[in-house]
């Protein structure tokens, strides 16, 4: 199988541990074999200007144009063009994330309700 | 132990003699303010005619990193003690800031050498120019079409899931 996800100037990667857990981010430079620099845009996603490793990266599909060490200017320029934000909700990887998030976030009622619905389905299934 | 850059003028204490005696400046790596000063004297005492006991500090401050926020490359020449004899060494490192590179040679000889830092003196800093830069290890990142792929992923999981045997095998492509 070959690789297609690159480690490359541009490329979009989820954040999967620490503070800025769940939040996308663009490589802006490659600083060594387990280091990028990444940036949000800040505006955008939340992540600041900042050093990662890849053990805390997971590489997407997803890529903008931009150069070596863009500016937030460059690079909110770039994700509105490549329209990344709308195209990441629309993955099956991040509909899995935001149903995880949704399941975490249940309250006692909201658990009931799902048993309801549960059980209303089986029943027209049936 | 957290790296900082000092920058130290010292001097001896003017007298009748020499009522104007020579300012010199040192740049250092220390962990912290009165750390650094004591570093100065050792090394001042070695390279000039000036001693604590009769010199003093006219300056010691932190020297911040001008711009944090691109990757540098830092060309670190030392002079570090192995168990037999002391060598020296140019090393050079892929940082975003000189404190940051200067971690990274101590902790780089501690593991590669085995030289405490106790061992370990830099002689000196320089900020290398992409084309100027001489390790191969350096080299293969300088490239501003630079792609890899994060080849046979072994993913980080919770706590919890860390057991001594699973049903499955890992998958490493992702």
């Amino acid at each position: 199988m070959p690789y297609s996800r690159l480690v490359e100037i541009g490329r979009v990667a989820l954040v999967t541990f620490g503070p800025d857990a769940g939040k996308l981010c663009t490589i802006i430079d490659v600083i060594d074999e387990n280091r990028v620099l990444v940036d949000g845009p800040v505006s955008i996603t939340g992540v600041q200007h900042q050093e990662i490793g890849f053990k805390r990266l997971a590489l997407t599909d997803f890529k903008v144009d931009v150069k070596r060490n863009a500016r937030q200017k460059a690079l909110l320029a770039a994700w509105e063009e490549a329209d990344v934000t709308a195209k990441w909700s629309a993955t099956a990887w991040a509909k899995k994330l935001e149903n995880k998030k949704k399941r975490a976030a249940m309250s006692d009622f909201d658990r009931f309700e799902v048993m309801i619905a549960k059980k209303k389905r089986t029943a027209a299934m049936k | 132990m957290v790296v900082k850059t000092y920058q130290i003028l010292g001097r001896m204490k003017p007298s009748e003699k020499d009522p104007n005696p020579k300012v010199y400046r040192m740049k250092l790596f220390a962990a912290n303010d009165v750390a650094a000063r004591s570093k100065f004297w050792y090394f001042i005492s070695k390279l000039r005619r000036v001693k604590k006991a009769h010199g003093q500090i006219l300056s010691c401050h932190e020297l911040i990193e001008k711009n944090r926020r691109i990757v540098k490359n830092y060309g670190v020449w030392l002079r570090y003690e192995s168990r037999t004899g002391t060598h020296n060494m140019y090393k050079e490192y892929r940082e975003c800031s000189l404190n940051a590179a200067i971690q990274a040679v101590y902790n780089d000889l501690a593991g590669r050498n085995r030289a405490a830092p106790r061992g370990i003196q830099i002689i000196r800093t320089a900020e290398v120019k992409a084309a100027s830069t001489k390790r191969p290890n350096v080299w293969q990142f300088l490239n501003s079409k630079i792609a890899f792929p994060l080849a046979h992923r072994v993913m980080r999981s919770e706590k919890r899931f860390k057991t001594t045997f699973k049903a499955q095998k890992p998958n490493t492509y992702y």
